[in-house]
């Protein structure tokens, strides 16, 4: 019964999307208030039914209805509960359920908080916004029923796929899934513009914040799968390049871009056209990774997320909404003039240079994802496109964008002087070349490129906080001035400063841990030592267990140093017995400044296990770093004149501030 | 002990699940170094995108045994891959070789940069010579709206 409500919820839903993307459009352009209203009823009802319909498969996991076939092939009775919560998500028809919900959320936000939006803008976003949900209910509707029933029902299911019972990839979905929704209101705002024909300040405004919350959960999501794959795989690598990585990193690419050319259409009314633009392709690429993930195209480690026959319907789909919004745009971008002049060495500038890099980036991660299939397709020959080739494009780029990155806060609007800019990074360049000369010879002398990449995060860090620094006068004002301007800066300049150290932290982490590790494969027997990073390093024993749906061994490795104990590692494999499957659960002790990862494997005959030690320099700061760039968005985000949304009125407004240009 | 049971011929079902063994590795550990680093660089040919040090295929572990047979010969790294390419084709580097059916995946990003660089360079000394337009008027609407807004 409860399945079948959810069904119908969804059909409901589907029917007043229709609804939605239509009436309203037709209001907008003949200027009917009831159809305009419409768009915002529509947009809480539709949002209503979704819930409804997730509520609805939800239940049928929880309660382990195995009457239903979704249920039956992805869940187990067997499985602990939050397991079977995330497997609502973790298989192809409740993951597009979890976008289409997504998406209605947010299409309930702009009809809640938008109350401040022009009306007929408002309409035209909301209505934008059901028809990209009419393509995802229809997709699940006709392709993908996650309601469907099995007669007779089976006692018992398949089970989730052992790499997914984590807690990590539990919550990587969901955040995944905000950013790349995130960027379809971008994306609607766009086209509503263009239908518009005009982008403005205030447009700025409403845009920012939507882009910023999307970049802001997908750089989580982003970082929470490399973070899995870091621990699960069991190898201690934490980006692979792989075509389903890189179908996250190229919205992720594309969406800083446009969190940056929204400034320059907010604070000087001008790249107003390319920041439409961007925002097209910002949600293009998000529903290219949708379609890359989903259709099978690839065959990656990501494989278990495949189905070859629902392909054409993402194609068709992601083609109607780029081809759509690119034929809107060339037809209509030509009406959005530009204002703001500026040089060439001005904020403007440098946020150019900025976006310029980025889609470079995004232009180079898109070809390499992309080249092997259309190779294949057009001449049958077959191309592999791996991480060297990736360390040999993409990293160079980013060794400008890293350099101008700093420099750019210290330029004004519209016309500056580079010289004094780069005068008040002096500091920041002598501590980067300190520690590039410092990494080069102390640590590793062959690794000269990581030395130098290592000096770049040193650079993005120390540039970042002495912008900051200037900026409260620290050192070269009294405390209490220091503390006044603190207390003053916009949430939104300390935003900024947070990610952009954070990406620094990013950088020494990776770089330390790609370049610096060390690691001993060694076959050991209970009993036996080893020395390693230091340490001293005995394998104790090796004993069965029995977890609730799968067995393992479970190795405890004692490591000392100079005969004192210092930490038990216990890593296991576990063989999951409903899918007969094998995974690694490695153990890992850090101490924020590295990991000491283990991992149990291969029992050889009479030699005992094989034992992977891998001792990690700064790994844990490629996760922190990631963590604390979304806090920089979120603390952006928070600033008071994003808040409350763009055309505020109440007490707050009665004195103007002058908002320092972030 | 039927646990016991269970667990000894689950493992005798399961597949290997990791990597580079030890048995395989090198004895010398700069020539074990060298082959790590190619490995690194090869693809497993039947494997989803794995290089051939990550992968635990058996095709995997043959092909790093080749690289290893030929390190232990004497064979200069250039010369590691050559063999493995003589052997597998161009499918096999991960890196791929720059020449005719590469040349847009190589050149492309570069491409991009360089195309959308001198655009703006060329637009931004353009712009330099056209007159300012002043932003565009309010509507009426919007003039009362100002109006309403801005009276106390």
């Amino acid at each position: 019964m409860i399945p079948e409500l959810g069904h119908f919820s969804l059909i409901l839903a589907l029917a007043v999307a229709l609804v939605q993307g239509t009436l309203p459009l037709l209001g907008a352009a003949r200027g009917d208030d009831r159809l305009m209203a419409l768009g915002r009823t529509a947009a809480l009802t539709q949002a209503l039914l979704v819930i409804a319909a997730f509520g609805a498969l939800t239940q049928a996991y929880v309660t382990s209805d195995f009457s239903v076939a979704n249920v039956v092939a992805n869940s187990h009775s067997a499985k602990p509960l939050i397991y079977k919560i995330s497997g609502v998500w973790g298989n192809h028809e409740g993951s597009m359920l979890l976008w289409a919900l997504i998406l209605a959320l947010f299409g309930a936000a702009v009809a809640i908080f938008g109350a401040g939006l022009p009306d007929t803008l408002r309409s035209r976003v909301l209505a934008i916004q059901a028809l990209i949900g009419v393509g995802f209910l229809a997709f699940l509707l006709f392709t993908s029923n996650p309601f469907e029933r099995v007669s007779p029902a089976p006692l018992d299911g398949n089970g989730l796929n052992p790499l997914l019972q984590d807690p990590g990839l539990a919550f990587h979905p969901p955040l995944l899934y905000l950013g790349y929704v995130g960027f379809s209101v971008t994306y609607a705002f766009a086209i509503a513009a263009l239908l518009e024909g005009r982008v403005d300040a205030a447009w700025a405004r409403w845009v920012r914040p939507w882009t910023l919350a999307a970049w802001c959960f997908l750089t989580l999501g982003i970082a929470l799968g490399s973070w899995w794959a870091y621990y699960i795989l069991g190898w201690g690598g934490f980006w692979f390049w792989d075509p389903v990585e890189n179908a996250s990193l190229m919205p992720w690419l594309a969406g800083t871009a446009l969190l940056h050319s929204a400034i320059v259409v907010e604070k000087r009314d001008a790249l107003k056209s390319w920041t439409v633009l961007l925002a097209i392709l910002a949600f293009s690429l998000s529903l290219l990774g949708t379609f890359l993930v989903r259709s099978g195209v690839l065959t990656s480690v990501h494989a278990f997320a495949q189905d070859p026959a629902r392909g054409m319907f993402i194609l068709a789909f992601l083609l109607f909404v780029t081809g759509g919004g690119l034929a809107l745009y060339a037809w209509r971008a030509p009406r959005l003039q530009g204002g703001g002049l500026f040089q060439p060495v001005s904020r403007e500038g440098a946020l150019i240079l900025n976006n310029l890099l980025l889609c470079t980036l995004a232009a180079t991660v898109l070809l390499g994802t992309l080249y092997p299939l259309f190779l294949d397709l057009l001449t049958g020959n077959k191309v592999s496109v791996g991480p060297p080739f990736f360390n040999a494009t993409f990293v160079p780029i980013c060794a400008p964008l890293f350099a101008a990155l700093c420099v750019g806060p210290y330029l004004g609007w519209k016309r500056a002087e580079l010289w004094p800019a780069l005068m008040h990074l002096r500091i920041a360049f002598i501590a980067a070349v300190i520690a590039a000369i410092v990494a080069a010879t102390a640590i590793d002398g062959r690794a000269t490129l990581a030395a130098l990449a290592f000096g770049f995060g040193v650079w993005l860090i120390a540039g970042s906080l002495l912008e900051f620094a200037g900026r409260l006068r620290v050192g070269r004002a009294p405390l209490a001035e220091t503390l006044r301007r603190l207390r003053a800066t916009p949430r939104s300049a300390l935003g900024m400063t947070i990610a952009h150290a954070a990406l620094g932290v990013v950088v020494l982490g990776a770089v330390a841990t790609a370049a610096w590790n060390t690691e001993l494969i060694k076959t050991m027997r209970p009993g036996d030592t080893a020395s390693f990073a230091g340490f001293d390093v005995k394998l104790d024993r090796v004993e069965n267990l029995q977890g609730p749906n799968y067995i393992a061994e479970r190795a405890t490795l004692t490591l000392s140093v100079g005969g004192r104990p210092y930490t038990v590692l216990m890593p296991e494999r576990r063989l999951f017995t409903v899918q007969r499957r094998q995974v690694a659960e490695t153990a890992i002790h850090t101490n924020f400044l590295r990991d000491i990862y283990a991992t149990l494997g291969e029992s050889e005959a009479q030699n005992g296990w094989v034992i992977r030690l891998y001792y990690n320099p700064l790994a844990p700061w490629i996760w922190l770093g990631a963590a604390l760039c979304a806090l920089g968005g979120f603390v952006s985000l928070s600033d008071r004149r994003l808040r409350i949304g763009a055309p505020q009125r109440g007490k707050g407004r009665t004195r103007t501030v002058a908002q320092p240009a972030e | 002990m039927k646990r016991l049971f269970v667990l000894v011929v689950a493992l005798l079902f399961a597949m290997p699940a990791f990597a580079v063994e030890p048995s395989e590795m090198l004895p010398n550990p700069a020539l074990e170094a060298r082959a790590r680093d190619i490995g690194r660089a090869l693809r497993c040919v039947v494997c989803q995108n794995q290089s051939i040090d990550d992968s635990a295929a058996e095709v995997a572990r043959d092909m790093r045994r080749a690289v290893r047979e030929r390190l232990a010969a004497g064979d200069r790294d250039e010369q590691v891959f050559a063999y493995m390419v003589a052997r597998y084709g161009d499918y096999v580097l991960l890196k791929p070789p720059f020449k005719a059916g590469t040349w847009v995946l190589w050149l492309g990003g570069p491409l991009v940069l360089v195309v959308a660089g001198s655009a703006l360079l060329f637009a931004a000394r353009r712009r330099r010579k056209i007159p300012i337009v002043p932003p565009q008027p309010l509507s009426d609407e919007e003039r009362r709206r100002l109006d309403a807004l801005l009276k106390p």
